[in-house]
């Protein structure tokens, strides 16, 4: 469908370009979402002191790993939007894939733990602890996954060297998914 | 700079139903709205018949039960809220208003906007299906505390709550998207030369409200998805016997409802800015104040919410910080009405239909606002929580913001959407008829409220002390204004439909204002304007100016 | 140590990423209650940060986007404050939540 792009969204009063910026209102939208969760969650495990036998049962080990995972695609995912502002369409295709790469191991890994701990019980309703850390890493997984397909799109682009701004956006939305990670991380698996 | 938006000759589908135009988006959000906000009103007729004469078998209804009742106040109030006064306040003028009002040809992500209205057209489907599946609509009020909520063994609506709450939230995501589209075209696409303090109050008013939207709305979502999970699958995020909590739905729920009150009520007061100035002739009194205060009252708006959950249980202490800010916040919305009032001094004032709505919403929402102390403040809280004297505050409130400011911006910016100019002199009657029934409805809610009456009961005549001959009559007076507001809504909308056709030809700026939308013709075309304008001033230069022989000072003309 | 003009910079910045994250998971080793704070949340506090200024580039971007997201956080902070005086404790001056009972069998409490 041939939309002619507005003039208007050319137009860049603030100096910065109005991809980014609703990518950084996309964020501060997210900020709130994530932050509303995790502070009800917080207050309710600081009550229930009987949570921490629960929380003995996450794996810290595939945690650390996913950990480590994430971290990387996010070096990953700035070194393509680096490459890509050079002008390089072939090294930033490749690290756009490197990091959803990294997105689909990390996805992986969490299939393989929950799918463990389901089958040990520690389903959903075990207990609001359990409900807790699937929801909360559960809209996560979301977000890597809906991350992991615009990643692929706009791989694509670049390789035609078409639109290469969008290497920033989809990092810039990459890096806070990362960034909810380093956070659900103690929370979920290291505060026992 | 010349725009040039060149068009094969676009089918119906791509003009009007899958178009990308703001404006046409603006008009889709605009009569969805409109449709429901006549399906809300039709509930309230039947519920306040049946109030009136319980029992009674209501014209176009039949026998109104408990449950029926249950929903029927509960699917008002979240229509009103979420399907009519966010759409049409906020989607349906800001997209129709910002771009035209700031001078560019769309909004910045024309397919995003027309995503937002789909996803919105969706939700209000899927609340549309709750009357009908089995166990009828959601009938735990529009705050849906949990248990009542959670539990279908209590609500007895087990496909109705959860329908309607995926409704809600599928809103949500509307108006998020939606709102990144509003701020962004804002703070980027401005015509050159428009500064910050250049921009109209409405434009500005409508972007503020979509940045508390945002801020306000994420820790709803997340409570939102707690409730489905407790709905559907029994987990027991407020549930006491599994370790849950029900007070923390209602903090999750307030955070945003009080900021949401100022999200209705900032675009409203933007509307009665505009009108205000144009037809007093006269610069809007205070700009940078009436800016600066409505930043203030947005930033003010999150410290207040917990006033709705005095007697919840809520820690007193607690309590107490929440009277304070509530009472102060009470302050900025009242001097930006005394600004507003103001302005009309000595200014040459034109009584036009847009501008008598525009003063009958100062004077009911001042009303509504001096109600509110009352309830504001913990102590005198504890009698007034849940009786009608808190229904007829925030009716007070809210029909000045979502029904009599939007008449006003109907009347005013029609000639910009249609071509044409609405019937005066039915506009009066319209205006006169929707404003005297107005106060006869709520002034004996707000009385029979100060006596004892609960909300959300059925049927007085169960409770012996509020079944008195005199409370009764009041109840019945309440009803017949409600007919009649109802009424007064036919000549407004058999003005809204002949005058597209055949209402005087308007031109491209019968009200002589200044702003940018009044420069495009009358309706605008695709693209807005043939030359994209420059700003040369703010938007309210009007009155007697040296050296000038007409009272206003359009924001393109160079000199 | 700021990085942004050379993917050199940047895998600097991986690699001290990668140290604080070893440092967070040793700490709760040793079962001190202030230690694994720190090193948990201290930490995950300092890798957000990092991963901010210098992925995210916030430390160039124009300030009014800091600022902004600096509201929606601070927004977070006081939904919390607001609302854990009464979700958080299970009894206080008056009252207490009984429907259920606080079973404290961890001796880390």
């Amino acid at each position: 469908m041939g939309i002619v792009q507005p003039i208007a969204t050319r137009r860049s009063a603030t100096g910065i370009l109005t991809g980014k910026l609703a990518v950084w209102w996309l964020i501060g939208s997210e900020i709130v979402i994530f932050g509303g969760l995790l502070a009800s969650y917080i207050m309710m495990r600081l009550l229930h002191g009987d949570w921490a036998n629960e929380a003995e049962h996450t794996n810290v080990v595939i945690g650390a790993t996913n950990t480590f995972v994430l971290l990387t695609s996010s070096l990953f995912v700035v070194l393509s939007h680096y490459w890509a502002e050079k002008g390089d369409r072939d090294k930033a295709f490749k690290y756009m894939w490197l990091t959803i790469l990294g997105g689909a191991l990390f996805l992986c890994f969490k299939s393989y733990e929950w799918t463990h701990e389901i089958a040990q019980g520690y389903t959903i309703s075990k207990s609001l602890f359990w409900s807790f850390y699937y929801v909360a890493a559960g809209i996560h997984g979301l977000h890597i996954i809906g991350g992991v397909v615009i990643m692929a799109f706009i791989s694509f682009d670049l390789k035609k060297g078409k639109n290469m701004h969008r290497a920033e956006l989809i990092g810039l939305y990459w890096h806070f998914v990362d960034i909810v990670w380093i956070f659900l991380f103690p929370l979920l698996y290291i505060a026992k | 700079m010349s725009n040039d938006h060149d068009h094969h000759e676009q089918s119906i589908w791509e003009k009007y139903i899958f178009s990308v135009d703001h404006k046409v988006i603006g008009m889709q959000y605009l009569f969805t709205g409109m449709l429901m906000a006549l399906i809300g009103g039709f509930f309230v007729y039947v519920f306040r018949m049946q109030l009136a004469f319980p029992g009674a078998e209501v014209l176009g209804w039949g026998i109104v039960n408990s449950a029926e009742y249950n929903a029927l106040v509960t699917n008002h109030g979240s229509i009103m809220i979420f399907w009519v006064a966010m759409p049409v306040l906020i989607a349906a003028f800001g997209n129709f208003l910002i771009p035209l009002m700031i001078g560019c040809d769309d909004m910045v992500f024309p397919r995003l906007n027309r995503l937002s209205y789909q996803i919105f057209l969706i939700s209000a489907l899927v609340l549309i299906a709750s009357f009908f599946v089995q166990g009828g609509g959601f009938g735990g009020a529009w705050t849906a505390y949990p248990p009542l909520s959670a539990n279908a063994n209590y609500n007895l609506t087990p496909w109705g709550s959860i329908l309607w709450l995926v409704a809600v939230a599928l809103e949500f995501v509307a108006f998020l998207m939606g709102g990144i589209n509003f701020i962004t075209t804002l703070m980027n696409s401005r015509a050159p030369g428009m500064k910050m303090y250049d921009i109209p109050i409405v434009v500005w008013m409508i972007v503020l409200a979509s940045i508390l939207f945002m801020a306000s709305v994420g820790p709803l979502i997340a409570g939102a998805i707690m409730l489905l999970l407790d709905q559907t699958m029994s987990i027991g995020f407020f549930d006491p016997a599994k370790g849950g909590d029900p007070v923390l739905w209602q903090h999750l729920f307030w955070f945003f409802g009080h900021p949401e009150v100022y999200v209705v009520l900032l675009p409203a007061m933007g509307i009665v800015a505009e009108v205000m100035t144009t037809f007093s002739r006269k610069k809007l009194f205070a700009y940078k104040t009436v800016l600066n205060t409505a930043i203030a009252t947005g930033i003010l708006s999150f410290f207040v919410w917990a006033h709705h959950q005095f007697v919840s249980g809520i820690d007193p202490r607690m309590a107490n910080i929440f009277t304070v800010t509530t009472v102060i916040i009470s302050i900025p919305i009242a001097e930006m009405c005394f600004v507003y009032i103001a302005t009309l001094y000595k200014g040459s004032i034109e009584f036009t239909t847009a501008m008598l709505f525009a003063l009958a919403f100062l004077v009911e929402f001042l009303l509504g606002g001096v109600t509110g102390i009352f309830l504001g403040a913990s102590g005198s809280d504890i009698y007034f929580h849940d009786t009608y004297f808190v229904l007829a505050h925030f009716h007070y409130t809210f029909v000045p913001i979502a029904i009599i400011s939007v008449f006003a911006a109907i009347y005013y910016w029609y000639p910009k959407m249609f071509g044409r100019l609405m019937n005066e002199t039915l506009g009066k009657i319209h205006f006169w008829g929707t404003v005297i029934s107005f106060n006869i409805i709520f002034i004996p809610l707000f009385i029979l409220g100060a006596s004892g009456q609960h909300r959300r009961i059925y049927n007085y005549e169960n409770f012996p002390q509020l079944a008195t001959d005199g409370m009764q009559n009041l109840r019945v007076v309440a009803t017949m204004g409600l007919i009649a507001m109802l009424v007064s809504q036919i000549p407004f909308l058999y003005n809204f439909v002949t005058s597209w056709k055949k209402g005087k030809i308007a031109g491209n700026n019968p009200w002589k204002a200044n702003t940018l939308e009044w420069v495009a013709t009358s309706p605008a075309p695709h693209g807005n304007f043939k030359e994209l304008p420059t700003c040369y001033r703010g938007p309210y230069e009007y009155g007697k100016m040296e050296g000038r022989k007409d009272d206003y000072w359009p924001q393109n003309e160079e000199s | 140590m700021s990085a942004g003009s050379s993917p050199k910079k940047y895998v600097k910045v991986w690699f001290l990423l990668l140290v604080l994250f070893a440092i967070s998971v040793i700490g709760p080793a040793f079962e001190i209650r202030w230690l694994t704070l720190i090193t948990a949340f201290g930490i995950a506090g300092v890798k957000a940060f990092v991963v901010a200024k210098e992925f995210m580039h916030l430390n160039v971007e124009k300030k009014i986007v800091s600022y902004m997201l600096g509201s929606m956080f601070l927004a977070c902070v006081l939904f919390y404050f607001g609302v854990a005086g009464d979700v958080m404790n299970s009894k206080g001056q008056h009252w207490e939540k009984k429907v259920y009972k606080v079973e404290k069998t961890k001796a880390s409490h």
